[in-house]
């Protein structure tokens, strides 16, 4: 579904990707974490496009994402993507944000989007929130609503950048449920997070990161229980402490 | 010196209206017709289009560099010249302003566009919207919001610069005035009461660009 082969990136002449490569396989849920600036935002923001590499492939289901022929609008379409900060969009009701893809990039009638927005709003629970706008919102809403706009263009695959480094510690759980949830009715995610609890719980892949490489990409059980490298030991030890 | 004597004002208000009707029709077009060409002007700027967004760039310094008094006089002359019939010195004034109050807007959008945040841009492009979907329906309407106060106290210096059009002798409100006081001698009742209505005008208008700017900054 997703493969990503050698790809590296520069800032100049920060090189924030070096040679990373792996796979997410239809149906697979990967974990992707690291230390901050590990280059694993900038990683999952390349393979719908919206950071380009300068070198390697990313194929998403047959594409290849930065050729020219490629059409990135549609592509991007079929890939949903979850950002850290929701970026719901202000101006229009949770319900709109949910509705505005489906009718101006699916072409689907109102009726039909408002149908499908309807069923999303209540699968991540918000339904009696559906006109209220994203300032009216908690967080955690806010990213639920955030999904459901993601869901309401029938994705191939999630893309998850930190979806629950914003919230507040009450809310990050109602966010992980829905994800789970997802994660066991067969969607294929790539997650980018420091949740390892959601890690051991339903991905199948964790993909450890660190200063641009990829340094660890194994098995979840593997990689909690007897991590291949220092940096990746080193991490579990920080990160699990408490 | 004579007493002074406002029953002038009362006997010509249906004539200082019709006055009146130009001035707010010349600042309402100019504003609309303004504020089209300035966000395409800031649209091009922003997309960074090679050539065009250059263009663009040059067209608005050079009006910002003008007085708006030899703008207006240039169209006066130029307009008709260009179409090789006249057109009236309403329609002319009218194109001054918008090429003109353009430059000024297109400044003001460009800003408001910045103003948005780079996310929201991201986002809008990950649902597969296109670059001038992502424009349309994402990013320009949060900038107008924004943008509100701003351009409604630049729809206000418009206001009170339409009152230039004193030098094509179109007869707006300050012309229609001035015609009254002349033929009546009644210089100073004339004077007193055209500034007491621009100020009102323009003070409501500034009141209210004060709230709207209070309201979005809860």
């Amino acid at each position: 579904m997703i493969s990503i082969q050698k790809a590296s990136k520069w800032y100049g002449d920060f090189q924030v990707l070096n040679e990373c490569s792996t796979s997410v396989s239809t149906g697979e849920v990967v974990v992707v974490c690291g230390p901050s600036g590990s280059g694993k935002s900038t990683l999952i923001k390349c393979v719908n496009g919206l950071e380009s590499i300068d070198q390697g492939e990313i194929i998403v289901d047959g594409d290849i994402v930065d050729a020219k022929k490629t059409n990135l609008n549609t592509l991007r379409s079929k890939i949903g993507m979850v950002f850290q900060s929701f970026e719901l969009f202000p101006h229009m009701s949770a319900i709109d944000n949910v509705i505005l893809g489906q009718v101006k990039v699916l072409k689907r009638t109102e009726e039909e989007a408002q149908i499908r927005a309807i069923e999303l709003m209540n699968q991540v629970g918000l339904f009696e929130h559906s006109s209220k706008f994203p300032a009216q919102l908690s967080g955690g809403q806010q990213q639920r609503v955030a999904i459901a706009r993601a869901l309401a263009m029938d994705p191939i695959a999630l893309l998850f950048d930190e979806p629950t480094s914003a919230l507040d510690p009450e809310m990050i759980n109602d966010v992980l449920d829905v994800m789970v949830d997802l994660a066991q009715e067969g969607m294929t995610m790539m997650v980018v997070t420091h949740e390892m609890g959601f890690a051991q719980k339903v991905a199948h892949r964790v993909v450890f990161m660190d200063e641009g490489r990829i340094v660890e990409d194994a098995p979840t059980d593997q990689f909690f229980n007897a991590p291949g490298s220092d940096r990746a030991r080193l991490f579990l030890s920080k990160i699990l402490t408490h | 010196m004579g007493e002074f004597d406002y029953s002038v004002i009362f006997d010509n208000i249906p004539f200082l209206i019709d006055g009146l009707k130009v001035t707010f029709l010349l600042t309402i077009l100019a504003v609309i017709g303004g504020m089209i060409l300035g966000t395409l002007l800031a649209l091009i700027r922003i997309a960074q289009i090679p050539v065009l967004s250059w263009i663009a760039a040059a067209y608005v310094n050079f009006f910002r560099s003008l007085p708006l008094i030899l703008v207006i006089f240039w169209l006066y002359f130029l307009v008709p010249l260009f179409l090789g019939r006249p057109v009236g010195s309403f329609y002319s004034v009218l194109i001054a302003f918008v090429l003109f109050e353009a430059a000024y807007y297109s400044e003001i959008i460009r800003a408001g566009i910045s103003s948005v945040r780079s996310g929201q841009i991201a986002a809008g492009r990950a649902i597969g919207l296109t670059y001038p979907q992502t424009m349309r329906h994402i990013v320009l309407p949060q900038a107008f919001r924004s943008m509100l106060p701003v351009l409604l106290t630049q729809a206000i210096v418009l206001f009170q610069d339409t009152s230039l059009v004193y030098v094509v002798g179109l007869k707006d409100f300050l012309v229609s005035a001035e015609l009254i006081a002349n033929r009546d001698q009644r210089l100073v009742e004339m004077f007193v009461f055209v500034a007491i209505v621009y100020f009102i005008f323009c003070f409501a208008g500034s009141l209210y660009a004060r709230h709207l700017q209070r309201k979005l900054a809860t």
